[in-house]
C-alpha cells in the first residue's frame, strides 16, 4: 500500500517536473546543437564524430576566444541514430536557439529538410542526406557541400575506369553495389544505374538490412555472381561485418571500395589483417599531422597524446567532424562579415552558408592546407561538386591511392535538378530565382 | 468518501448501462477532456506538442488496437508495426494519387486497408494459438516491411525509398506537411484518439466485446455457447489492424513527417506490446496509461540530470536512463502484475473508503 502511494506520487511528480525543464542559452553565444549517437549499433561511428565537433568548438573558444569574439556554445542530444529520438532532440535544441543543424544521419536529415524551411534553421548535411538538396533553388535551407552521394558514385566509376585503363574499358566490367537497405544506402543507386547505361558496365545491387550484422545471403550472391568490383554504402556495424565477410569470401580487397561512410578505423580494425588493402572514398586527410589537429591536441587535451588517441583524434570520422565543425564556424564568420560581429540568427547563418568560400588561402589560415579541396557555394549549387579522393587501409592508417577525382557533373547535375523539381512539385514549393 | 456511489440511484436501463455510471467518473472524464482540449493547447509549446503529446496520442491509438486483439480477444500479435506501416503507406499512396481527397477521410480509408491485411494474417489464428500465433504474426511484420522496401511502387519510385507527408489542407488549415502547425496536428491526433477510444470502449462493452472475451477465456466453451470463432477472431484482427493502421498514418503524417520502413520495425511492435502489458491487458484506459508510461518516462529521465544541474556525459546518461527504465518496468510489474489500469482501480477503491481504508 505504501509502496503504491509512493509510486503514484512519484509518477505524478515526474509528469509535473518535465514542465520546468527549459533552460535558455546565454544571449551572446553562438549556439551549435549536436545530434549525437554515442550509444546503439552505430556508436562506433557516432563517437568519433561527436568528439570531433566537441573538440573543434572547444578549441575555437580556447584558441580564438570564439568567432570574432562571440563565444561558441554547444549541447549534445543522444539520438541513437533513431529518427524518432531525432525529433525529440531537434525540438529540444531548436528551443534553445539553434541556428544550424548537422544531423549526421540521412534518416533524420530527410525528416528535418521540410522543417528547416518553416523553422528558418539551415541544415548542413555534409556529404550525406538528400542528394537533390544540391539544387539550392528548391532546397534553400539545406546544404550538402562539398559533394554528394551521386557525385561520389560517379567518382567511384571514374576511379574504376582509371584502374581498368579508361572509361571505354568499362564495358563488360561487373560492379556490385552492396548497400544498407535504407534511404541512405539506396542513394547511390540511380547514379550507378545511369552510368551503367552510359558506359556499359554490368551492375548488381545487393541490399543488406539494418543493422547489418547478418550478411551471409548478400555474400553468397557475391560468391555466385563474381563481380570485378564492389562498391559499398554501409554504416555502423555493417561495414566491419562486410569486410570480414569479404575476407572469408576471398574477394580481392583492393577491388572492394567503400563510400566515405564506409572507410574509417572502426570498420577496418575489427577485421584485423584481412582488411589490409581495403579502399574507400575520402573527402579529407587523416591522421594528426595537420596544424588544426595539433591545435586541438594542444588546446583541448593539453598536449596529452594518449588522451587524444583515446578520444579518436586523427581518425577518419573524427577529422571529418572537425572539417564539418569548421564549415559551420566559417559560415557564421562569413555571415558576420555582412551582419556584424555578433550572434547570428538562423537566417543569417543560411546566408553565410550560401556565400561560403573555402579558398586555399583560407584553408591555410585555418591549418587545413591540403587537408581538403577548396570550393565555393552558390545560391544555385549547394553541393559544389567537389572532388573525391580514394584511400587505402595499410593496417595502421589510411593512405591516398588516387588523385582528387572530379565527379561526372554532366550526368549528375541534370539528375539532381530533375529530382529537385519532382520534390518541388510534390511539396508545392516555388523554386527561388538565383539570378 | 471521494468516490462513493451511495445515493446515486438509477431508474432506467439506459442510466444503468452508461459508460460511466458513477457521477464522479463522468466529472473526471469531463475534466480530462477539458484539460486535453483546452488547457494543454493554451499552455504547451512546440517541444511539448511535437516531442511529447502528439506521439503519446498516436501510440495510445496503436496500443488500443493491440489491446483489442491481445487483451480482449486473447490473440498474441507481434505484427503491430507492420499494420501501422500499411496505414502509413496506404495514406501516402492515396493522398499522392488523389491530392484533392479530404486527408481525414484518407486516414480512415487507410485503416480499412490495414484491416483487410489484418484479416489475411489473422487466418492462421484459427488453427494456432499463443506463442505459435505470435510467430505467424511475426512473419507479417517481416514480410510487409520487406515488401514496402522492395517494391518501388509503394513509395512512388523515389530514389531513397522514403515517404514524405505532402502538404494537405482542410478548410484552409494545413493538416499535414511542414507548414501544418503543431497545434493543428495535436488536435487531429487528439480527435482521432478520443473518437476511437470511445468507439473501442463501447465495442468491448457490447456483444462483440463479450464474444472476444469468451474466446479469450476459453474458446471451446465459447464455441459451445454459439460464438463463431472464425467470425469473432477475424473481426478482432480486422478492428485491431484498423486502429493500428490509422495510428500508423498519423505516425507519419502528423508526427514524423517523413520516414522509411525502418520506423516500423519489430522494435515498434515490441514497444506497443510493452505499453499494453504495463498499462494493463483488457483495458482501454490501461492502453492510454501504458502509452503514457512508455513514451513519457524516457523523455523525463533524459531531462532530469540537466534539470537538477548534474552534468552527465550524454552516453552515460542514456545508459543510466535505459537501466532505470528497465528497472521501473520490472518494479511496476512486480508491484502490480495487472498493470497501471489495475493500480488505478485500486486507487479508486481506496478513495471510496478514505479516510478509513482497511
Amino acid at each position: 500500500m505504501k509502496i503504491r502511494n509512493l509510486l503514484l506520487t512519484a509518477a505524478g511528480m515526474a509528469v509535473c517536473a518535465v514542465g520546468i525543464m527549459e533552460s535558455k542559452i546565454a544571449a551572446a553565444e553562438q549556439f551549435f546543437p549536436m545530434l549525437v549517437y554515442r550509444t546503439g549499433p552505430y556508436a562506433p561511428n557516432g563517437i568519433p564524430v561527436a568528439n570531433g565537433f566537441r573538440d573543434y568548438y572547444t578549441m575555437i573558444n580556447a584558441r580564438d576566444g570564439g568567432i570574432n569574439g562571440v563565444k561558441v556554445s554547444f549541447e549534445e542530444c543522444e539520438t541513437k541514430y533513431n529518427t524518432k529520438l531525432g525529433v525529440e532532440c531537434y525540438e529540444k535544441l531548436k528551443g534553445k536557439g539553434a541556428t544550424l543543424f548537422n544531423p549526421y544521419s540521412t534518416g533524420i536529415t530527410y525528416q528535418l529538410i521540410p522543417k528547416a524551411r518553416v523553422d528558418k534553421i539551415p541544415i548542413l548535411s555534409m556529404g550525406y542526406g538528400r542528394t537533390a538538396a544540391a539544387d539550392g533553388r528548391v532546397f534553400q535551407w539545406t546544404f550538402n557541400f562539398p559533394t554528394t552521394y551521386w557525385s561520389q558514385a560517379s567518382t567511384f566509376v571514374k576511379y574504376v575506369a582509371t584502374q581498368e585503363g579508361g572509361l571505354d574499358k568499362l564495358n563488360g566490367v561487373h560492379i556490385a553495389h552492396i548497400y544498407h537497405n535504407s534511404a541512405y544506402g539506396k542513394e547511390a543507386n540511380p547514379t550507378l544505374d545511369a552510368l551503367s547505361e552510359k558506359y556499359g558496365y554490368k551492375l548488381t545491387k545487393i541490399a543488406v538490412d539494418h543493422p547489418g550484422q547478418e550478411q551471409k545471403a548478400a555474400w553468397l550472391q557475391v560468391r555466385r555472381k563474381r563481380p570485378d568490383w564492389i562498391f559499398m554504402s554501409g554504416w555502423g556495424v555493417m561495414n566491419q561485418v562486410a569486410i570480414k565477410e569479404a575476407v572469408s569470401t576471398g574477394f580481392p580487397m583492393d577491388h572492394f571500395v567503400g563510400n566515405w561512410w564506409s572507410g574509417s578505423e572502426a570498420d577496418t580494425v575489427p577485421a584485423g589483417d584481412g582488411a589490409f588493402g581495403y579502399k574507400s572514398a575520402a573527402l579529407h586527410g587523416t591522421g594528426t599531422d595537420w596544424p588544426v589537429i595539433q591545435d586541438i591536441i594542444k588546446h583541448v587535451y593539453g598536449g596529452d597524446m594518449a588522451l587524444a588517441a583515446e578520444n579518436k583524434v586523427g581518425e577518419v570520422l573524427y577529422n571529418r567532424a572537425v572539417l564539418n565543425g569548421m564549415f559551420g564556424i566559417e559560415a557564421v564568420r562569413t555571415a558576420q562579415g555582412k551582419y556584424g560581429n555578433k550572434q547570428m540568427t538562423g537566417e543569417q547563418v543560411r546566408w553565410g552558408l550560401e556565400n561560403l568560400d573555402i579558398s586555399n588561402a583560407k584553408l591555410k589560415a585555418l591549418g587545413m592546407e591540403g587537408f581538403t579541396q577548396p570550393f565555393k557555394v552558390s545560391c544555385k549549387d549547394h553541393e559544389t561538386g567537389g572532388p573525391v579522393a580514394f584511400q587505402q587501409w595499410t593496417g595502421k592508417g589510411w593512405q591516398f591511392v588516387s588523385d582528387w577525382i572530379t565527379p561526372i557533373t554532366e550526368v549528375v547535375r541534370p539528375m539532381v535538378e530533375e529530382a529537385a523539381a519532382a520534390y518541388a512539385k510534390e511539396n508545392k514549393i516555388t523554386p527561388v530565382n538565383c539570378g | 468518501m471521494f468516490y462513493r456511489e451511495a445515493g446515486q440511484f438509477k431508474n432506467t436501463y439506459h442510466a444503468d448501462q452508461a459508460i460511466f455510471p458513477i457521477i464522479q467518473d463522468r466529472w473526471f472524464m469531463a475534466l480530462v477532456l477539458l484539460v486535453a482540449f483546452v488547457v494543454i493547447p493554451l499552455w504547451a509549446n512546440e517541444y511539448w506538442f511535437q516531442a511529447v503529446l502528439i506521439p503519446l496520442y498516436i501510440y495510445a491509438i496503436a496500443a488500443i488496437g493491440l489491446n483489442i486483439l491481445t487483451g480482449y480477444a486473447g490473440q498474441v500479435s507481434l505484427g503491430t508495426g507492420a499494420f501501422m506501416a500499411i496505414g502509413a503507406y496506404a495514406t501516402y499512396k492515396l493522398c499522392t494519387a488523389f491530392p484533392d481527397l479530404n486527408i481525414l477521410i484518407v486516414f480512415v480509408i487507410s485503416g480499412f486497408f490495414a484491416a483487410g491485411v489484418g484479416i489475411v494474417f489473422g487466418i492462421p489464428s484459427l488453427r494456432i494459438k499463443g506463442f505459435y500465433l505470435a510467430v505467424a504474426t511475426l512473419a507479417a511484420q517481416f514480410f510487409i516491411l520487406w515488401l514496402f522496401n522492395k517494391v518501388g511502387w509503394f513509395y512512388n519510385n523515389n530514389p531513397s525509398g522514403t515517404i514524405t507527408a505532402p502538404p494537405r489542407e482542410l478548410f484552409g488549415i494545413m493538416i499535414t506537411g511542414p507548414e501544418a502547425h503543431a497545434l493543428t496536428r495535436y488536435y487531429v491526433s487528439l480527435g482521432f484518439l478520443s473518437v476511437m477510444a470511445l468507439a473501442a470502449k463501447n465495442l468491448v462493452r457490447g456483444r462483440v466485446g463479450r464474444s472476444w472475451m469468451a474466446i479469450r477465456d476459453m474458446d471451446i466453451a465459447a464455441e459451445i455457447i454459439g460464438i463463431e470463432p472464425l467470425k469473432t477472431k477475424l473481426m478482432a484482427f480486422a478492428i485491431s489492424s484498423f486502429y493500428c493502421g490509422v495510428a500508423g498514418a498519423l505516425f507519419i503524417f502528423c508526427w514524423l513527417g517523413s520516414a522509411e520502413t525502418e520506423a516500423f520495425d519489430i522494435f515498434l511492435s515490441f514497444q506497443i506490446m510493452f505499453m499494453i502489458i504495463i498499462g494493463g491487458l483488457g483495458s482501454i484506459m490501461g492502453s492510454i496509461m501504458g502509452a503514457a508510461f512508455i513514451t513519457l518516462l524516457p523523455i523525463f529521465l533524459t531531462n532530469v540530470p540537466p534539470m537538477i544541474g548534474i552534468p552527465i556525459a550524454t552516453d552515460l546518461s542514456k545508459h543510466i536512463e535505459e537501466i532505470i527504465f528497465g528497472v521501473l518496468i520490472v518494479f511496476f510489474l512486480i508491484a502490480e502484475p495487472h498493470g497501471l489500469a489495475r493500480l488505478w482501480q485500486i486507487a479508486k477503491e481506496k478513495l471510496r473508503q478514505w479516510p478509513f481504508p482497511y
